[in-house]
């Protein structure tokens, strides 16, 4: 079957990039978190589980190669978070970026969130390209003259230099949160922006770093009450006074925050009841959310739980419009997945630009696709072996009859350790960014 | 007992095993405990412990077989009262890290497991221990006090219900895990 995209159901994919180590032996610092495109889709940011932020830049397009999109190159590197320790309780704070968020452009400077468990912080990632020459107390090399070999005056010029990218960090927004963060969102008036933790959501003002309102707070008297936790949490595309949490137990509110300052009533509840025929011992917890983003245009979101994904539309609360199966193939196994921890694994989702295609990760390196418009899905896989510049992505099937067809792989022979947590789509384009453990991949559309 | 009961209980004890060494393991993890993964195993070790108890109710009071005591049968029929049920008792204000309690192991400490005792209707406080062949001790309280940190109760008297350490394993972790965020 054709790949899925955009609307048109012809299109195929094919590998354009790999960034990172071909090494198998994986260090645990190279392990990829996060991974978001700009809102131009010019920068690429991951964030890794070493703290570390890597923007990858668009080239221009070539006039030499129309049928290519630009490549990403290594654009800026920094080291976001280090990791600390908690003296009060003795803990470690984790460096691993969580979460990336970018900010809309409004100068020549980008500015990304990224936070780890704790502490979120505002980058500013700006460009150098030339540099003053000509001081007059200053030599080139920076030291100072002596003022008396001073004869004559000149005003310096900007000379242009090799092209610097500095990434400074302008605001630490930290001290909020007792339990560990798992998303941050910028509003759409892009001066606030909101942070989640397992029990609490804070809204910030970007300016503002030593305070921060609690908006959501589920937090029970007596904690042996907990019965859920927030998952993720996300402020609609278009207005700023909605946003929605998702649950551990599958549900998704969402809050108007005009309401009252606490939205701890959600204005919406999202449920499907679940499916009797599906119950078993481990259905409570395959029902927790691990993503939620709301589509483009704001009328859909779209949740991940550990199987399906679900597409709801933001006036119809009784169940969601779609759902599409990502690995229904694992329902049987899931005390073995309990067993060796996949079954915690925390999968993303992501819209492509147009609304009209979602994406998943899933494991053995697959990845699905999802187009609302054809019913059709797709399975891909991101591999070393198919990384050919410009080959063609192959549709993958998994059996899971008894009869195994050539081409198709058995269930039981699906790497568990190769998953992709992470994916992103262009805003723009079809070019979409999967990452492996510690591989960011790149497919484009294929363009004749 | 039938074989399907004995393999849902082997599966479910297994479970719990697992459950167990996944909570221990968590507390040398990075970054410290996570809570929703913390509530998470919980909930499935809940699941396995009903689904364990359940099976073995189902095979009747088999007399010959003294089963350890099972409050929380009871418990586990009772329509949900306000409030978690079955839940684990209330913790001792538990700040401290996740607790070592393999030592309070023993015996029947299955009050802790089940029902918020002062809460219950008079109809159901019986202390009738079901299916027990030999009852337990006169002398012990059906209310049981708290453990505190590092307590361990009185050994079981010899000839008790056959017991599974674990069990008590279980009850005390799952009062400590979520208490302890």
């Amino acid at each position: 079957m054709a790949g899925a995209g955009g609307g048109n159901s012809d299109v195929q994919w094919c590998f354009s990039q790999v960034k990172g180590a071909i090494d198998d032996d994986v260090a645990e610092a190279d392990i990829i978190s996060t991974v978001e495109f700009n809102h131009s889709g010019e920068l690429l940011a991951t964030g890794d589980k070493g703290g570390r932020v890597v923007i990858f830049q668009q080239e221009p397009e070539s006039k030499n190669q129309p049928q290519c999109r630009g490549e990403y190159n290594v654009y800026s590197t920094f080291q976001s978070h280090e990791p600390e320790f908690d003296y009060l309780k003795s803990l470690e704070i984790e460096e691993k970026i969580n979460k990336i968020r970018w900010l809309p452009q409004k100068n020549a400077a980008q500015f990304l969130l990224s936070t780890n468990d704790k502490t979120i912080k505002l980058w500013k990632i700006s460009e150098r390209d030339k540099r003053p020459e000509g001081y007059n107390l200053k030599e080139e090399d920076g030291r100072y003259r002596d003022p008396n070999t001073v004869t004559t005056l000149r005003v310096p010029v900007f000379r242009p230099m090799d092209l610097m990218v500095e990434a400074s960090p302008r605001r630490v927004f930290a001290n909020a949160h007792t339990y560990h963060i798992n998303s941050i969102s910028v509003n759409s008036d892009c001066e606030t922006y909101l942070s989640a933790d397992d029990l609490r959501i804070n809204l910030w003002n970007l300016e503002i770093t030593d305070r921060s309102f609690n908006i959501v707070d589920i937090k029970p008297t007596n904690m042996e009450e907990l019965t859920e936790v927030i998952t993720a949490a996300e402020f609609h595309p278009n207005q700023c006074n909605t946003f929605v949490y998702s649950s551990s137990k599958g549900t998704i509110r969402m809050c108007d925050m005009r309401a009252s300052a606490l939205c701890d009533k959600y204005a919406k509840l999202f449920e499907e009841p679940e499916d009797p025929n599906n119950r078993s011992f481990f259905s409570e917890i395959i029902s927790s959310i691990s993503d939620v983003k709301f589509s483009h245009s704001g009328r859909y979101m779209m949740t991940r739980d550990y199987l399906s994904v679900k597409i709801w539309d933001i006036n119809m609360e009784t169940r969601p419009v779609e759902t599409y199966q990502v690995h229904e193939y694992l329902r049987s196994k899931l005390c073995s997945l309990y067993e060796n921890d996949c079954i915690f694994d925390k999968f993303e989702c992501c819209w492509n630009g147009n609304d009209s295609v979602v994406m998943t990760g899933s494991y053995n390196n697959f990845f699905r696709m999802f187009d609302r418009g054809y019913r059709q899905d797709v399975t891909l896989e991101a591999s070393r072996e198919n990384s050919k510049p410009r080959s063609v992505l192959k549709p993958r099937k998994i059996s899971t009859g008894g009869k195994r067809k050539k081409d198709e792989i058995s269930v039981d022979s699906l790497d568990f350790n190769k998953k992709i947590l992470h994916t992103a789509w262009h805003p723009l384009d079809n070019i979409i960014a999967v990452a492996t453990i510690n591989n960011l991949y790149i497919f484009q559309e294929k363009l004749n | 007992m039938s074989e399907t009961t004995m393999e849902v209980n082997t599966e479910a004890r297994r479970i719990l095993a697992v459950s167990i060494s996944k909570l221990y393991s968590a507390r040398t993890q990075r970054g410290g405990l996570r809570l929703h993964r913390s509530l998470l195993i919980s909930m499935i070790m809940r699941s396995a412990r009903d689904i364990y108890h359940s099976a073995r109710e189902s095979e009747g009071p088999s007399g010959a077989q003294p089963t350890p005591e099972e409050p929380m049968d009871a418990g586990a029929e009772e329509p949900a009262p306000p409030g978690p049920q079955p839940e684990p008792q209330p913790a001792p204000n538990s700040s401290e890290p996740f607790a070592d309690e393999p030592d309070a192991t023993e015996d029947e400490g299955d009050c802790e497991i089940t029902e918020d005792k002062e809460n219950l209707s008079p109809a159901r406080q019986s202390r009738k221990r079901r299916g027990k062949a030999s009852a337990a001790p006169d002398f012990l309280p059906s209310k049981r006090a708290r453990l505190e940190p590092g307590e361990e109760r009185h050994a079981a008297p010899p000839g008790s219900c056959r017991v599974v350490p674990w069990e008590s394993l279980v009850a005390l972790s799952l009062n400590r895990v979520i208490p302890a965020f």
